[in-house]
C-alpha cells in the first residue's frame, strides 16, 4: 500500500512505500512456546538417555520389585519362603498402629499446609524487591533449606529444651508455661510442627517470590494508574499470578511432609511414646528394625502407592482447576 | 484538558554519567497526536514515564497546564497509559475492567455504567462486556487495555508505549486507524511511541523524532519526509532512507570528487568551504542521459524491481547511492546521471543541515 | 512497585526469628559442657574452641565429615554425568515414550525413602557396594538424576536448536559441539544442577544412614550417636552442627547475586 504525498507549491511523485503486508496470520504465534512438532523424531536419542534408565532402573526399579516380592511372601529364611498372596496387606492395612499412624501422618500434613502456605505467601509479598538486600534476603530465607536434616533436629532438640534451649527456657521461666515435648505428646507435636515450619516455609517463601518477581512491572504501573490499593493489587494481580507456583508449593510440601522422617526422628525419636510416629519412622522400625521382610513389603508398597495415587490427584486437580 | 509542559526535563539513569534523556523544554499541546519515533534506546520510554509519573526527572519541571506535577505520582496524574503488552485484571470480566478505575475513584453506579457503555460502544466491545478478560485474543486485551484509560473523564493524556507490538499485522491496520477515530472523537491529547516509522507517520499530527535522548527534529509527518533537518531523520524516516555522499565545497561549489554536484546555498547565510554531505532521497533522484545540476553521475551496480517502482542501485564517488524511479525511466545503462529534484537536495555538516544544493549557474532559491 | 510500609518490618522480624535457632546452635558450640549444663544464660560466659578441636581431632568426627563431602561430591558429579545426554535428548528430540519416561523420573522424587530402606539394605550388601562411599553416591541418585535431568532440561531448551544445526554444518562432531559450544553455555544451569544434587545428597540421612555403617559413615550418623555414659555432648553436638552447615552457606554466599538474577528474569 502506498500514499502519494502531494505537497502543496511542488509537483513531486514521492511514494511513502510500507512494508508489504502478508493479508494472513503470521506463522508464529505471538506468545511463542516451542511447538513440540517442531521437534525433530528421533529414536535413536534412546542411547543418550540409557545411562538415565539404568540407573534409575537399579535405584528404583530393582528395589521396588523387591520390595513387591517380599510382600507376598512369608519369609522364614533365604531359602525357605511361602507364597501368601495379599495376606500381608491385608494385615497391615489392618494393624492398629499402622492406621494410628496414617492418620497421624495425614494431620501432620494437613496442618503443615494449613500454616506454612499463607505463612510463605506472606513472607513472599514482604521480601524486598530490588535493591542490594534482595541477595541477602534471599540467602537469611534459604538458610534453612541448606541446613542437614539432622542437624535441623539437632538444632531445635537443643532449642526447644527448658534447660539448654533459648526457646525451651523463655517459655518455661520466662512465660511460665509448663514446656517439656519429651514427656508431654501435644508439647513434641508442637515442637515438631513448629520445627517443620521454620525448616520448610522459606521454599513456599521462595517460590511464591519467585511467582511475584515474575509479573511484568506494568501490571503495577496501570495499578498505580488505575488508582488500586495494595489489597486490591494482592488480590486481583498478585494472587492470580501465584496460582502455579503455589500448585507445586502445595503439592512439595504435602507430599514431603507425609514422607517425614529425619527431623521428628532425632527430636523425639517418635515419641513420648508414638505421639509422633509418623508412617515413615514406623516403617523404617518394622523393616530394618524388626526385619519382618513381608509385612514391610507390604507397608512399604502401601505407602508408596498412596503417596503416587496422591500426588497424581493433587496435580491433576490444581492444575485442572487453573485452566 | 491542558497543556503538557517540560521545563528542562532531563533524566539520567546513573546519576549524570550519561543521560538517557537530555534536558529539554517543549510543550504538548492539549488535543493533538503525537508521535514519538526513533530506534531503541533513544529515550522515547524515559520521556513517557516522566509525562505519566513513574519517573521523576534528575532536572526539570513537568507542568499539567498551570500545575506543577513534577513531584505528584502517577495516580495523582490522570493519564492513561497502554504498554507493550496488554496489561488487564485477568480474573475480572471486561466490564469490570472499565469499571475498575471509576470504581477506585468512587464514581456513583449510574455514572460509571453510562461512561463503560459509551467506551464500548466507541472500541466495538458490546458483544464482550461479561465474558473474562483472560478470553480474548490479545488485539481484543489491548483495545480492553485502551478502554481502561479512555473510561476516565479527567483524561489529560493518553500515552502509548508501542501498543501494537504484540498485534498480528492484519489487526494493526484496524488497530490503527480505530485510533484517530478515537482520537478524533474524543478529542484526548494522544502521545504514541514507536519506533516504526509507518506508525509515526500514518497517526500523528505531529511526529517527534528522537535519537540518543536528544529530540533531533519535531513537525508535521511531510516536513521530516520532505526537509529533515537532521542526518538521522533523514537516514530513519522513508524506506529506503536517505543517500548521504561525502562532498567538499570549494569556492562556493559542491563537489564530489571530479564532478561539480551544485552550488552551495547556506540556510543561515554563506558556507564555509570544507567538508560536506550531500543528503538526498532515493525518491527524489531521477535517471538523466546528460550531466545536470544538481545532480552526480554514478555507475549502475543493479536494479531491485519491486513492482511499481525500481530502485536502481549505483555507486557514487565509491558511495553507495539508490534512486527510486518508476518503470518508464530505468534503463540499464553503466554510467548514469543521477538528476536531484529541486529544493530537495540537502547539505548537511555535523549531521545538522547547513544548507541546499542548488544548480549551477542559477540564481539560489530561499 | 508498592509495598506496605510494615511489609519490611515484617520480612526482617521473620529474618531475626528465622535465624535464632542458627544462632543459638552456634553460641552452643563455643561453649564449654560445664557451662550449658550448668546454668542457663543468653550469651556464653566463656568462650572455647575446645569442641571444635575435638572435632577436629577425634577421627570418628573428622573422618564422617570427609566421608559425606566425599559421597555427595562423587553423587553430585555422577548424576550429572548421567543426566546431560539425557537431558539433551528430551530437549531436542521426540522418541517413543519420551513424554512418559519424563513424567515417570519425576515421580522418583514423589517415592518415600523410607519404602528403599528395605531392598536397599540387601541388595547393597550383596553386590558389595554397603558401607561404601560409591553405594551411598549410586542410592542418592534415585532422587538426584531426575531432579538433574528436570533442571538441565528446563536450561538446555533455552538454547535455540539453530546452534545445534549450525555446528554441524561447520563440521563439528556431536561430542566436541558439546564439549565446546553447547556446554559452555549451559554452564549456569550446570552450577544450579550440581548445587541442587550437593544439597539434597548433603541433607539425607535415612538412607545413607541405611547403607553405610563404619567405612562411610556419613557425619549425620555419627551425630546422631554421641549419648555415651556421660551424657549428649552438647557441646560437640553443635559444633557438628554448625560445621554441617557452612559447605552448603558458603555455596549459597557465592551463587547468591546469580539466583538473584535468575528470580529477576522470572525464570527459576
Amino acid at each position: 500500500m502506498s500514499e502519494k504525498t502531494a505537497v502543496a507549491g511542488s509537483v513531486v511523485a514521492g511514494d511513502i512505500v510500507t512494508d508489504d503486508l502478508p493479508a494472513e496470520q503470521p506463522a508464529e504465534p505471538w506468545a511463542g512456546e516451542p511447538a513440540d512438532d517442531v521437534k525433530p523424531r528421533n529414536n535413536r536419542a534412546w542411547l543418550l538417555v540409557l545411562p538415565v534408565v539404568v540407573s534409575v532402573a537399579f535405584t528404583a526399579v530393582i528395589p521396588l520389585m523387591t520390595v513387591v516380592n517380599y510382600s507376598v511372601q512369608d519369609v522364614f529364611s533365604p531359602v525357605d519362603r511361602i507364597f501368601v498372596g495379599l495376606e500381608w496387606f491385608r494385615s497391615v492395612s489392618r494393624d492398629p498402629e499402622v492406621r494410628a499412624a496414617f492418620l497421624r501422618t495425614l494431620m501432620f500434613s494437613l496442618q503443615v499446609l494449613l500454616l506454612e502456605i499463607p505463612l510463605g505467601v506472606l513472607i513472599a509479598v514482604c521480601m524486598p524487591r530490588r535493591g542490594r538486600l534482595v541477595p541477602v534476603a534471599l540467602v537469611v530465607v534459604a538458610l534453612p533449606l541448606l541446613i542437614p536434616w539432622n542437624v535441623v533436629g539437632t538444632m531445635w532438640q537443643i532449642f526447644a529444651r527448658a534447660d539448654i534451649g533459648l526457646a525451651g527456657w523463655v517459655i518455661n521461666n520466662g512465660l511460665g508455661i509448663d514446656f517439656n515435648y519429651t514427656l508431654d505428646s501435644t508439647d513434641a507435636w508442637i515442637t515438631v510442627l513448629l520445627m517443620d515450619i521454620w525448616h520448610w516455609t522459606p521454599l513456599v517463601a521462595l517460590l511464591a517470590y519467585a511467582g511475584l518477581r515474575a509479573i511484568p512491572g506494568p501490571y503495577f504501573q496501570a495499578a498505580q494508574i488505575d488508582g488500586a490499593s495494595a489489597w486490591q493489587v494482592f488480590r486481583h494481580i498478585q494472587l492470580p499470578r501465584l496460582r502455579g507456583v503455589l500448585t507445586i508449593a502445595i503439592l512439595l510440601r504435602f507430599m514431603d511432609s507425609f514422607m517425614i522422617y529425619t527431623e521428628p526422628f532425632v527430636v523425639t525419636g517418635g515419641g513420648p511414646g508414638n505421639a509422633t510416629s509418623f508412617l515413615s519412622i514406623l516403617l523404617s522400625k518394622v523393616a530394618v528394625g524388626q526385619f519382618d521382610l513381608g509385612p514391610a513389603g507390604a507397608f512399604s508398597l502401601l505407602y508408596f502407592l498412596f503417596v503416587q495415587i496422591v500426588s497424581f490427584v493433587f496435580f491433576t486437580v490444581l492444575t485442572r482447576t487453573g485452566r | 484538558m491542558a497543556d503538557i509542559r517540560f521545563e528542562g526535563v532531563g533524566h539520567s539513569y546513573d546519576g549524570g554519567r550519561t543521560w538517557a534523556l537530555r534536558p529539554m523544554t517543549w510543550t504538548w499541546r492539549h488535543a493533538k497526536a503525537y508521535a514519538l519515533l526513533g530506534p531503541s534506546g533513544c529515550g522515547k520510554t524515559t520521556l513517557l514515564n516522566i509525562i505519566s509519573g513513574l519517573l521523576t526527572p534528575t532536572v526539570g519541571r513537568v507542568w499539567f497546564g498551570d500545575r506543577d506535577v513534577t513531584e505528584v505520582p502517577t495516580a495523582g496524574r490522570n493519564i492513561a497509559q497502554v504498554f507493550q503488552f496488554p496489561v488487564l485484571y485477568e480474573s475480572m470480566s471486561v466490564y469490570n475492567n472499565l469499571a475498575f478505575p471509576l470504581r477506585n475513584r468512587r464514581y456513583p453506579k449510574q455514572e460509571i455504567d453510562a461512561r463503560v457503555r459509551k467506551v464500548s460502544r466507541l472500541l466495538g466491545l458490546d458483544g464482550h462486556l461479561d465474558r473474562r478478560s483472560r478470553r480474548l485474543d490479545p488485539g481484543r486485551q489491548q483495545i480492553v487495555s485502551l478502554g481502561r484509560g479512555l473510561v476516565r473523564a479527567d483524561v489529560a493524556a493518553v500515552l502509548l508505549d508501542e501498543p501494537l507490538t504484540v498485534i498480528d499485522p492484519a489487526l494493526k491496520w484496524t488497530l490503527r486507524s480505530k485510533l484517530k477515530e478515537i482520537h478524533r472523537e474524543t478529542g484526548h491529547t494522544l502521545i504514541y511511541v514507536t519506533h516504526d516509522q509507518t506508525e509515526a507517520l500514518t497517526f500523528a499530527d505531529e511526529v517527534v523524532v528522537l535519537n540518543d535522548g536528544d529530540v533531533v527534529q519535531a513537525g508535521r509527518p511531510t516536513e521530516l519526509f520532505l526537509a529533515p533537518e537532521h542526518e538521522f531523520v533523514g537516514h530513519f524516516i522513508g524506506s529506503p532512507g536517505m543517500n548521504m555522499v561525502p562532498a567538499e565545497i570549494v569556492g562556493g561549489v559542491v563537489r564530489v570528487g571530479a564532478a561539480a554536484a551544485g552550488r552551495a546555498v547556506g540556510t543561515g547565510g554563506e558556507l564555509a568551504d570544507g567538508p560536506v554531505r550531500i543528503g538526498v532521497r532515493p525518491e527524489f533522484v531521477q535517471m538523466s542521459a546528460q550531466p545536470v545540476t544538481p545532480g552526480l553521475p554514478g555507475r549502475i551496480t543493479g536494479v531491485d524491481r519491486m513492482g511499481a517502482y525500481h530502485l536502481v542501485r549505483a555507486e557514487v564517488d565509491g558511495h553507495p547511492f539508490v534512486a527510486k524511479v518508476d518503470r518508464a525511466t530505468a534503463a540499464a545503462r553503466d554510467v548514469e546521471h543521477f538528476r536531484f529534484a529541486a529544493d530537495r537536495a540537502f547539505l548537511f555538516r555535523d549531521a545538522v543541515r547547513c544548507g541546499a544544493l542548488a544548480p549551477l549557474g542559477e540564481e539560489a532559491q530561499p | 512497585m508498592a509495598r506496605l510500609p510494615w511489609a519490611r518490618a515484617v520480612f526482617w522480624l521473620y529474618a531475626v526469628t528465622l535465624t535464632l535457632p542458627i544462632l543459638w546452635m552456634i553460641g552452643m558450640s563455643v561453649r564449654p559442657n560445664e557451662d550449658i549444663l550448668g546454668s542457663f544464660s543468653l550469651l556464653p560466659q566463656r568462650v572455647t574452641l575446645d569442641n571444635y578441636r575435638t572435632f577436629f581431632t577425634d577421627e570418628a568426627w573428622y573422618s564422617s565429615y570427609l566421608n559425606s563431602v566425599t559421597y555427595t561430591s562423587m553423587n553430585a558429579v555422577m548424576s550429572l554425568v548421567v543426566a546431560i545426554p539425557a537431558a539433551y535428548a528430551f530437549s531436542r528430540f521426540r522418541f517413543a515414550g519420551d513424554k512418559h519416561l519424563f513424567f515417570w523420573l519425576l515421580t522418583n522424587r514423589m517415592a518415600p525413602p523410607a519404602v528403599f530402606l528395605l531392598p536397599f539394605f540387601q541388595i547393597y550388601q550383596s553386590v558389595g557396594l554397603f558401607d561404601t562411599h560409591l553405594g551411598v553416591a549410586l542410592a542418592h541418585m534415585l532422587f538426584n538424576v531426575p531432579l538433574a535431568v528436570w533442571i538441565l532440561e528446563g536450561f538446555m531448551s533455552g538454547i535455540p536448536r539453530e546452534i545445534d544445526e549450525t555446528a554441524a554444518i561447520d563440521g563439528y562432531s556431536l561430542p566436541r559441539f558439546f564439549v565446546r559450544i553447547f556446554l559452555p553455555m549451559i554452564r549456569s544451569g550446570i552450577g544450579v544442577t550440581l548445587f541442587f544434587c550437593f544439597m539434597f545428597s548433603w541433607v539425607e540421612l535415612l538412607i545413607a544412614r541405611t547403607i553405610t555403617s563404619v567405612d562411610a559413615k556419613p557425619i549425620a550418623a555419627t551425630m546422631t550417636r554421641t549419648v555415651s555414659a556421660a551424657g549428649i555432648d552438647w557441646g560437640l553436638l553443635a559444633a557438628a552442627g554448625v560445621l554441617t552447615i557452612i559447605p552448603g552457606a558458603i555455596v549459597i554466599w557465592f551463587v547468591r547475586n546469580y539466583i538473584a538474577k535468575g528470580f529477576a528474569l522470572g525464570r527459576v
